[in-house]
């Protein structure tokens, strides 16, 4: 959904911030109240005057109500905050801030995704010193020697009278141990120097494959049109720096190519200009399982379908493995999303397609349709539990559901949640009630 | 009767040294570098003070550590333990195992023998 359509929902939640009531605003800006509640709702268009003069009364940035701000950034935003453990900072402010300093809040949030990134390095770091045998011999064989050395040298230093026999030993030591350090500190130089150079998986695999995906806006046309080398196109790719990431992309990319061999682009686009995105009349239609027909979708041109299509896909731990952003829809980068996502419902339900509108609580008013199943990521086999894996399509609706009754309010993560009672939350809210 | 110290380390020229500066210090001074056994070593010889290396060959010095505190005889025996790693999680593992003192490698001879020192006297006081 283009983000300006959202204008009104905007208008409605500033207003709110406000303390507003719509008679109010309308009185000021010279409209009626009715024709303001249609604008709110994204019934009408706005622009020119009208918006300058309502931006106005709200103390906002014109830009701010056309163009908001990004729910991952404030998302983002509020986790730095949350993160930061500053009780003070104005966290029910980060739209407010992320729509009139995008830039800065930009950098703020990059700052922190920097911060969990570096995180997450120190921590393989000190799991690789656990859990890498090599690594940690050759350590404690430099610690070892160096505290040899450094003990012998202190005796043959601070010992007034030595023996010569003891003197001419501890010499000999010395020699032998600074040889020892010289070539256990050259080992565990090209060691480390290897393990740089054959980029060992240091941080994490998804996000670079996430970023590889979204630098080609989620659409190979070399490979739509069949036979492409895709070990070469992950090879060349200047986002993938690690094998890890390497291999995950890897993994994406051959399931890509097998989506379009099954779906190929021409029929499919036609399909979808004649049926609209309907998965199950898509996947009857190319005889592919649910999960392909969410991949194609996701991964169609926009422009060329004509709607943004989010995706998220996680493990039967609710670890997320893959995902595609859709604006407005905020997507944790770091697990720990709200469990009242259709994603993990259909985790409880394999095999059984959900299909649920939803709003993120404490965003605009936006609402998405949103479809999700799973199914057993091997072929079952007997005495062998089946190992499940959940994906879930995100629409964003251009008609929002005034009634809402019909719509599943749902959260991003619960740290920025403002649903206090919710049933599924795991820790406090970093909201204040009623944002 | 002089104070014994059974040292277990597996890196013979930091047994040497050890060894020298406590021997000066006036203790009798026993080493043993295998993992495997060294339960067994040190219920047999009973010194006063074990130095512990924790990477060993045949069992790692934490699960000797741990065998120590389950044995009657060797229940409160100080022992200073030696590590190549000084990260807070292996202190923290090596407190829940009964460690006495818990020393980084590379150490000075000053300060092992001020631990050995210490921990000596604070078990004749108890």
């Amino acid at each position: 959904m283009p983000r300006d359509t959202l204008t009104g929902s905007r208008i409605r939640e500033r207003r709110s911030i406000a303390g507003l009531r719509q008679a109010d605003l309308a009185r000021q800006v010279g409209i009626s109240a009715s024709y303001l509640n249609l604008i709110e709702h994204n019934r009408r268009r706005i622009g020119g005057k009208l918006l300058v003069d309502i931006a106005q009364v709200l103390e906002v940035e014109p830009s701010m109500l056309t163009e908001g701000a990004e729910a991952a950034l404030i998302a983002t935003l509020r986790e730095s905050a949350a993160d930061a453990g500053v009780v003070l900072a104005e966290t029910d402010r980060a739209d407010e801030f992320a729509g009139r300093f995008p830039g800065w809040a930009e950098v703020q949030a990059w700052s922190h995704r920097r911060i969990a990134s570096l995180e997450r390095t120190v921590e393989t770091l000190s799991d690789r010193l656990t859990h890498d045998p090599h690594l940690a011999g050759s350590l404690h064989e430099v610690l070892s020697t160096a505290a040899a050395i450094r003990s012998t040298a202190s005796i043959l230093a601070e010992t007034g009278e030595l023996e010569p026999e003891w003197r001419d030993r501890f010499h000999r030591n010395l020699n032998v141990d600074s040889l020892r350090l010289a070539e256990s500190s050259k080992a565990l130089v090209r060691y480390l120097d290897e393990s740089e150079n054959s980029d060992d998986p240091r941080g994490v695999p998804q996000e670079e494959a996430e970023t590889f995906f979204a630098a080609h806006d989620h659409h190979f046309a070399e490979i739509e049109a069949g036979g492409a080398d895709l070990d070469r196109i992950v090879r060349e790719a200047p986002e993938l720096t690690s094998i890890a990431a390497r291999q995950v992309a890897r993994v994406e990319l051959g399931i890509y190519a097998s989506d379009a061999k099954a779906m190929p682009l021409q029929p499919f686009m036609a399909a979808v200009a004649e049926s609209g995105i309907a998965p199950v009349k898509l996947a009857r239609q190319f005889k592919a399982d649910l999960p392909a027909v969410f991949r194609r979708l996701a991964f169609m041109a926009e422009q060329a379908l004509g709607a943004e299509v989010g995706l998220v896909v996680c493990d039967a731990s609710g670890s997320i493995l893959f995902r595609k952003p859709v604006a407005g829809f905020a997507l944790p980068r770091h697990g720990e999303s709200c469990p009242l996502w259709p994603l993990f419902t259909a985790l409880n339900r394999p095999l059984v397609p959900i299909r649920r509108r939803v709003s993120q609580l404490g965003r605009t008013a936006a609402q998405f349709d949103c479809f999700a199943v799973a199914w057993p990521e091997q072929m079952p086999e007997f005495e062998q539990d089946p190992v499940y894996r959940s994906i879930m399509m995100i629409l964003p609706l251009a008609e929002v559901d005034q009634d809402g009754s019909d719509v599943q309010p749902v959260g991003s993560s619960c740290r920025v949640c403002p649903r206090h009672s919710c049933g599924a939350r795991r820790e406090p809210s970093i909201l204040s009630d009623g944002m | 009767m002089s104070r014994r110290v059974l040292l277990i380390e597996d890196e013979p020229n930091i047994v040497e040294a050890i060894r020298f500066l406590l021997v000066r210090d006036g203790w009798q001074v026993e080493a043993h570098s295998d993992g495997a056994d060294a339960v067994e070593v040190v219920v047999a010889a009973k010194p006063d003070l074990v130095i512990l290396d924790v990477m060993l060959p045949g069992k790692s010095g934490m699960d000797v550590l741990r065998d120590l505190r389950d044995i009657d005889e060797t229940k409160g025996l100080p022992v200073l333990m030696l590590t190549a790693r000084g990260q807070s999680r292996d202190r923290d593992m090596a407190e829940k195992a009964g460690v006495s003192r818990f020393m980084t490698k590379p150490f000075s001879n000053a300060e092992v023998l001020t631990a050995v020192r210490d921990l000596h006297a604070q078990a004749t006081r108890s």
